[in-house]
């Protein structure tokens, strides 16, 4: 099955083993991401509260170039998935503002595409048939806990994405790979977001408590689906027992038997999941 | 007193909801960041409502909300607490009351920039740029640097920039827009 793919900047840099293992698992389940031609920056977190138009315009280009391709949308980091979804909704219900952005982009919104995150995708029936097959190295014995994030989830009228207090489609996928998910209270809890580069006291204390969550359930790793997430958790980690810190894709291509693959993805982690690979 | 009214028109009119505010706390008491701020999420509610402009507009918790929007999805009266902070944000900014220290605008300038000139954000370059214009590249903190010489050693900054193609139509909708706010 086509889709339209749109990365978004993190997952060209710091979040490349999200790119690559989400491409590598895709494929393995059917899917043919054709990445959007020329896609530009959703402007994120520092358009809204700028200019709000601008932060609609943004994202809408985008939106428009899927549409000329007439393919829907997968976007795997969380901060994108929002700026998008959130400019759809505008663009159906608000006619002067896309008046106002179309005529600034020369373009027209139809409103005939619609936008994905991969966990969605990913969690449709007959993919996790797909997935089930795939798995040749189940990750038995490894105690997981996932972890969500704002983005996602809120505002739920905007995202439309699972429980916005306790989403499960994560723990559900994960659970194919074999590996336990274990119940916290930290799912959709604030990792400090960009904060990470103005105020990074501010989130080494989240980071801290989420982490001191998560090994309170008796998790061994933490497991992500948004590139800022990823980061900060990562980064922003102290003491010296860290957890290491997964994109949902990196233990779904681990339990397909993606050896080599795996390996490259490990080396750009900060935080090395030797633990991980040990458990199979 | 024309101009606490005036204030309160000019909020009140992105965020009618405003009023709606019967001081729950609910906003405060999830907000993961309230710890930092100088004013609750709550009292910036009242505070607007009451026209207390400067003392709003001054006030670090727009600069400390991580807009996670814990508080607008829990909010029993559906205030858009966030879109809140956007407007008082644009607010302070353009009146040349944000807080001193404070530097999250200073990030946003030169996000958009880094947008307008080459359509993506460049993590490195935004690195850079950031600390250039708030002094910290002269007096760098050694923490920071060791973390990011780890980033880049782990192959997790990208050296060069990527750029669209049709940067100039992202000029000329920047152009367009930004006459506009």
């Amino acid at each position: 099955m086509r889709i339209g793919y749109y990365p978004g900047c993190s997952l060209e840099s710091t979040a490349k083993e999200y790119d690559l293992s989400l491409r590598a698992v895709a494929r393995k389940v059917g899917f043919e991401l054709i990445e959007l031609p020329d896609w530009n920056c959703c402007g994120a977190s520092s358009a809204h509260p700028v200019n709000p138009v601008l932060s609609v315009a943004l994202p809408a280009r985008n939106l428009m170039i899927a549409e000329e391709m007439g393919l829907d949308i997968m976007v795997p980091c969380a901060a994108c998935f929002l700026r998008l979804m959130e400019a759809m909704k505008l663009m159906n219900d608000d006619a002067p503002l896309k008046k106002m952005v179309n005529e600034a982009l020369e373009k027209e919104y139809r409103g005939t595409v619609k936008v994905y995150h991969p966990l969605t995708v990913f969690s449709r029936h007959e993919v996790k048939d797909k997935i089930k097959k795939e798995i040749v190295n189940p990750l038995s014995g490894l105690r997981t806990v996932c972890y969500y994030g704002c983005y996602l989830v809120r505002p739920p009228d905007v995202t439309h994405f699972d429980d916005p207090e306790n989403p499960t489609v994560m723990d559900e996928l994960i659970r194919l790979t074999g590996a336990e998910v274990l119940d916290w209270s930290w799912k959709v809890d604030c990792c400090g977001g960009s904060h990470a580069l103005l105020r990074p006291e501010l989130v080494e204390t989240l980071v801290g408590e989420l982490c001191a969550g998560a090994k309170k359930a008796g998790a061994q790793g933490i497991v992500t689906a948004c590139p800022l997430c990823q980061s900060n958790l990562e980064t922003r980690q102290a003491g010296s027992e860290k957890l290491p810190v997964f994109y949902f894709t990196e233990l779904l291509g681990l339990a397909m038997g993606m050896g080599r693959e795996v390996e490259e993805w490990w080396k750009k982690h900060l935080i090395k999941p030797n633990l991980m690979v040990a458990t199979h | 007193m024309m101009q606490e009214r005036d204030f309160i028109r000019k909020v009140t009119e992105e965020v009618p909801e405003l009023y709606r505010c019967y001081q729950c706390l609910t906003c405060t008491l999830g907000c993961p960041v309230a710890f930092a701020m100088d004013l609750f999420p709550h009292e910036i509610v009242r505070h607007v409502q009451l026209g207390e402009k400067e003392k709003v507009l001054g006030s670090s918790t727009l600069w400390i909300c991580a807009s996670c929007e814990t508080c607008a999805t829990r909010c029993p009266n559906e205030i858009e607490i966030v879109k809140l902070m956007d407007v008082l944000r644009r607010m302070a900014v353009n009146e040349r009351l944000v807080k001193k220290g404070e530097k999250g605008h200073v990030l946003n300038r030169i996000f958009l920039d880094g947008i307008r000139k080459r359509g993506r954000i460049h993590e490195l370059s935004l690195i850079v740029d950031l600390k250039r214009k708030t002094g910290e590249l002269l007096r760098p903190n050694k923490e920071e640097m060791k973390l990011g010489f780890e980033m880049f050693r782990h192959g997790k900054l990208k050296l060069l920039p990527s750029k669209i193609r049709e940067t100039e139509a992202i000029q000329r909708l920047f152009s367009r827009l930004e006459k506009k706010t």
